[in-house]
């Protein structure tokens, strides 16, 4: 099924969020939609969806133009949405997911779950998805939580599949995994449209590339096409996509972790006694897939975890049992990997959140009240300096895209006195421009001589920052190897292997 | 999703006009998006919700009410039987029980128009303020601890045990009155916190969720009272054979504040102070930033180093001392013959309803407590003058509840935008 979307035009108020977009897909063909948060890449696709009602131009299939007044239109014309928050029920299974909504019934309206337990059979062989229709939802990965969602949409017999954003919440093997998927639908026959704003999953899979930029059409590429190219159309502007860093000038010993264990509240062991060195000046990349104890490792030495044992000393102090707030106190920044759920207040406004680790002492406290005047000025300041894009430091700040949620979180780390740096996952669901921006003060923070811990999942942003680099893996420390250590070996030790030189 | 919503753009939408890359997409507005602790959040958003609701749920409520007043007079229902005959005898009956019944309360509540006096005129306003005092008090303890993320369902424990504190130092101390008075009130107040207090202890060293524990000290709280006021070594009066404690010494008693003629008394300027400082407390000191903190997002708040569990335990014990004091207002005020099981007369219930329509922010409890007061106040006279059972005001307070409950449906009545920014 064809697919054409001719001069879409939605407006909200006098903001015009698609400004006459047109669009083609065909079938057997990845179509990719590239642009940064909020140039209206989901607006256009929700008008597709039959959320959202276009205010000029049609949405023609297979040359008929369409008129959806809400998804059940859409689904019924062969439009499947995979959205990038899964709109599955946790306590069902698979099966009953996939029937929902469009449940066959059998006597006495007695669900046919038998034959949904057939379909998701059929659809899973297929496509080779591997999934067992009886499974619960919420105990299946999410990168199996995502192939029931396309196996939802093609029950239905979906022709034109939409993903919104897949990979944002996929580790890089299940990104891997689902770019082999889309090649196989795409192979079936069903037209694809890949709203993204990661450049190498567009190039890897794409036939055809479509920037929008600020609710236009700002060109057209090729999958050959390159990164940079890709990067400054939707940017709008030259991006640079390596950091530029000199020599580190490498200090003391500053972070030192040695033999650090920590167990969860049921005793299993997510490190397992692991030891290394950071010294001042100098970026340590922790590589690794999602789970392997990274995140237990930044919460260890913030005093986050409740079961820790061994010594993580910085400039000489133990860290190891001292609370949250004597930790910062001892000069340790922290970006948390989930910046919702552990960086930022939500419903406090941008200053508000600049001062949320410093509530305790000045600049921001006069005998236990609030110097609204200073934070005001402070918030003010760090919004300039940090090109925070919000019309005013009153923002709530989740009103703010991500990359800008991320920029005020790094505000507020950078702004202290720093001793140590732990950054993880400093741009997940960050825009290309933000990235940029964010990976150059972690270098120029490493540059004032401070050491930085950065975590990260991403290998590029591990080989774009590191000055060496920890592969975890299952709780252990698997090497330490120098920043320019080729990829492949990486990926290797990420599994699991060690290298033959260790220690770098 | 209604017809209505989908030309309706999210306050992300809006913002967007002024920096293009500011936000993010508009995203369609489902409910999954909130995340796993939807419960939460949602009462959270029933919690804080935004002025306007509270508004129209009262508007709401008093046009429900309305209905009922007409349902239950016996002129409409005589003339509901000849209606299509004379639809005028039951349209001007219909009027006349519900203009009355309004016109009896405003008159119980405000202004009495029907004496002479103007003492006696602006009675009704004065007899609103002193029952508005406890619930503002009170409001506020719940009002606090929902700022916090916490919902305080025990004020009735809390007044319960602040009376009896107040009540014995009251009855068994003998002090001049600028001593007594105060040691009264404090006592009522440190009874309060401490009793709540300990919910606050239990969530933060345990994580027993509050509303179990508050609602379960609620009965603990009566009987302990209850068994205290039956024995005479402890606060029973002397030579009584009723759960009651002996009467208030005048040294402790809150003075009338515009003399004898009126009831009202000291209880409501302490409550306006207690709206300043707890309206300074959240919003200009160091420990509201780390309640809202805590309120907002816990873990957020634990990651940037507040100590989550002692903010549960401070804000509850702040908490219980603003109950405490509707408490010792109570029984050094209000009721000065004696503390008795019945004192706390349902503010600690009512404190709750207060503290939502006030969207837990000092200055909207403080009108919360007011519009209560004035329930209160007129609910007996609208019995009195109209024969209009007392409960209708009950209806109606309770309605109040069920509307902020349900924004949604307060949103379709008035045809509302779906939620924007708080």
């Amino acid at each position: 099924m064809k697919l054409v979307l001719r001069n879409i035009t939605k407006r909200f108020g006098s903001l015009v969020a698609n400004d006459s977009i047109s669009l083609e897909v065909s079938p057997g063909e990845v179509h990719c939609l590239l642009g940064e948060n909020g140039a209206g890449k989901s607006t256009l696709m929700n008008v597709l969806y039959g959320l959202y009602q276009a205010d000029e131009g049609e949405i023609v299939l297979d040359d008929q133009v369409q008129h959806f007044t809400g998804p059940g239109d859409a689904m019924a014309a062969g439009i499947g949405m995979v959205h990038q928050h899964f709109m599955l029920i946790p306590v069902f299974t698979v099966a009953e997911n996939v029937m929902l909504g469009n449940e066959s019934t059998g006597v006495a309206g007695t669900l046919d779950v038998a034959a949904a337990r057939e379909r998701v059979n059929e659809i899973s062989e297929r496509f080779g998805f591997h999934v067992d229709p009886d499974a619960l939802v919420e105990e299946l990965p999410v990168g199996v939580q995502q192939r029931v969602e396309i196996i939802k949409a093609l029950s239905r017999d979906a022709q034109v599949l939409v993903f919104d954003e897949p990979t944002a919440v996929l580790t890089p093997q299940e990104t891997d995994e689902l770019m082999q998927i889309m090649r196989q639908l795409k192979e079936a026959g069903k037209a694809i449209v890949f709203i993204t704003h990661k450049l190498r999953e567009v190039r890897e899979v794409a036939d055809k590339i479509t920037v929008i930029r600020l609710g236009k059409v700002v060109g057209e590429a090729k999958p050959t096409a390159t990164n940079a190219e890709l990067a400054s159309l939707m940017v709008g502007r030259p991006v640079e996509l390596v950091v530029h860093k000199d020599e580190p000038q490498l200090g003391d010993d500053a972070l030192v972790v040695q033999d650090l264990r920590v167990r969860d509240a049921l005793g299993r062991v997510h490190l397992d006694g692991i030891t290394f060195t950071i010294r001042a000046g100098e970026v340590l990349c922790v590589a690794g897939v999602q789970g392997n104890g990274q995140t237990e490792l930044t919460e260890a030495i913030l005093g986050l975890q409740e079961h820790v044992e061994g010594s993580v000393t910085l400039d000489g102090k133990q860290l190891v049992g001292r609370s949250v707030r004597q930790v910062l106190d001892a000069g340790v920044g922290f970006v948390p990997e989930d910046r919702q759920e552990d960086g930022l207040v939500g419903g406090f406004s941008i200053a508000e959140n600049l001062m949320l680790n410093r509530s305790f002492r000045s600049p921001f406290v006069r005998r236990g009240s609030l110097r609204r005047d200073a934070l005001e000025e402070f918030a003010e300041q760090k919004l300039k300096e940090y090109d925070v894009r919000a019309p005013d430091i009153h923002t709530h700040a989740d009103k703010l895209s991500g990359g800008n949620q991320q920029k005020v979180v790094v505000a507020r780390e950078l702004s202290r006195d720093l001793r140590l740096l732990v950054a993880a996952q400093p741009t997940r669901g960050v825009d290309v421009g933000s990235i940029e921006f964010i990976h150059k003060q972690v270098i120029a923070t490493r540059d004032r001589g401070i050491p930085v811990l950065v975590v990260s999942t991403e290998l590029d942003e591990v080989v774009a920052l590191a000055d060496r680099i920890m592969v975890l893996y299952r709780g252990q420390v698997i090497g330490i190897v120098p920043g320019d250590t080729p990829r492949e070996t990486l990926g290797l030790m990420m599994t699991g292997e060690r290298p033959k030189d260790m220690i770098a | 999703m209604s017809g209505t919503d989908d030309n309706t753009p999210t306050e992300a939408e809006k913002l967007g006009g002024s920096g293009p890359t500011t936000t993010e997409a508009p995203e369609p507005t489902t409910p999954e998006s909130a995340g796993p602790s939807r419960s939460h959040s949602m009462l959270r958003e029933i919690a804080s919700g935004n002025a306007l609701a509270g508004v129209l749920a009262v508007v709401l409520a008093v046009a429900v009410g309305s209905l009922m007043i007409a349902l239950t007079d016996e002129r409409v229902r005589e003339t509901t039987s000849y209606v299509f005959a004379r639809p005028g005898d039951f349209f001007q009956a219909t009027w006349d029980a519900i203009w009355g019944a309004y016109t009896a309360l405003f008159r119980g509540a405000v202004y009495n128009d029907r004496v002479d006096d103007f003492a006696t005129q602006i009675r009704p306003l004065t007899e609103t303020l002193k029952f508005a005092a406890p619930l503002i008090a009170a409001g506020l303890g719940v009002g606090l601890a929902f700022r916090a993320g916490m919902f305080n369902i025990g004020g009735r424990g809390q007044m319960l045990l602040a009376g009896a504190a107040s009540g014995w130092v009251a009855a068994n101390v003998e002090l001049p009155t600028a001593l007594h008075l105060p040691l009264a009130i404090v006592a009522g107040m440190v009874a309060g916190a401490l009793w709540a207090g300990i919910a606050g202890v239990l969530k933060a060293r345990t994580g027993a969720h509050e509303v179990i524990v508050t609602i379960m000290l609620n009965y603990v709280g009566f009987y302990l009272v209850f068994f205290m006021l039956s024995r005479q070594e402890l606060l029973q009066a002397p030579g009584s054979g009723n759960p009651k404690s002996a009467p208030a010494l005048e040294t402790a008693v809150l003075p009338k504040i515009l003399g004898e003629r009126f009831n009202l008394h000291l209880g409501f300027l302490l409550a306006l102070v207690a709206v300043a400082v707890v309206w300074w407390l959240l919003g200009r000191s160091t420990l509201g930033y780390r309640i809202r903190a805590v309120g907002e997002n816990p873990s957020a708040a634990r990651a940037s180093g507040i100590d989550v569990g002692r903010t549960y335990v401070v804000v509850m014990l702040i908490a219980g001392a603003l109950v405490g004091l509707a408490g010792a207002n109570q029984v050094l005020g209000t009721v000065t013959s004696g503390v008795t099981v019945d004192l706390d007369a349902g503010i600690g219930f009512d404190a709750i309803t207060v503290a939502l329509l006030g969207r837990s922010r000092p200055l909207g409890i403080l009108g919360a407590g007011l519009l209560f007061g004035a329930f209160k106040a007129g609910g007996f006279s609208m019995q009195a003058s109209e024969g209009i059972p007392v409960d209708i005001v009950l209806v109606v307070q309770s309605l109040i509840v069920l509307f902020i409950a349900a924004p949604p449906l307060v949103r379709a009545i008035f045809r509302l935008p779906a939620k924007e920014a708080k």
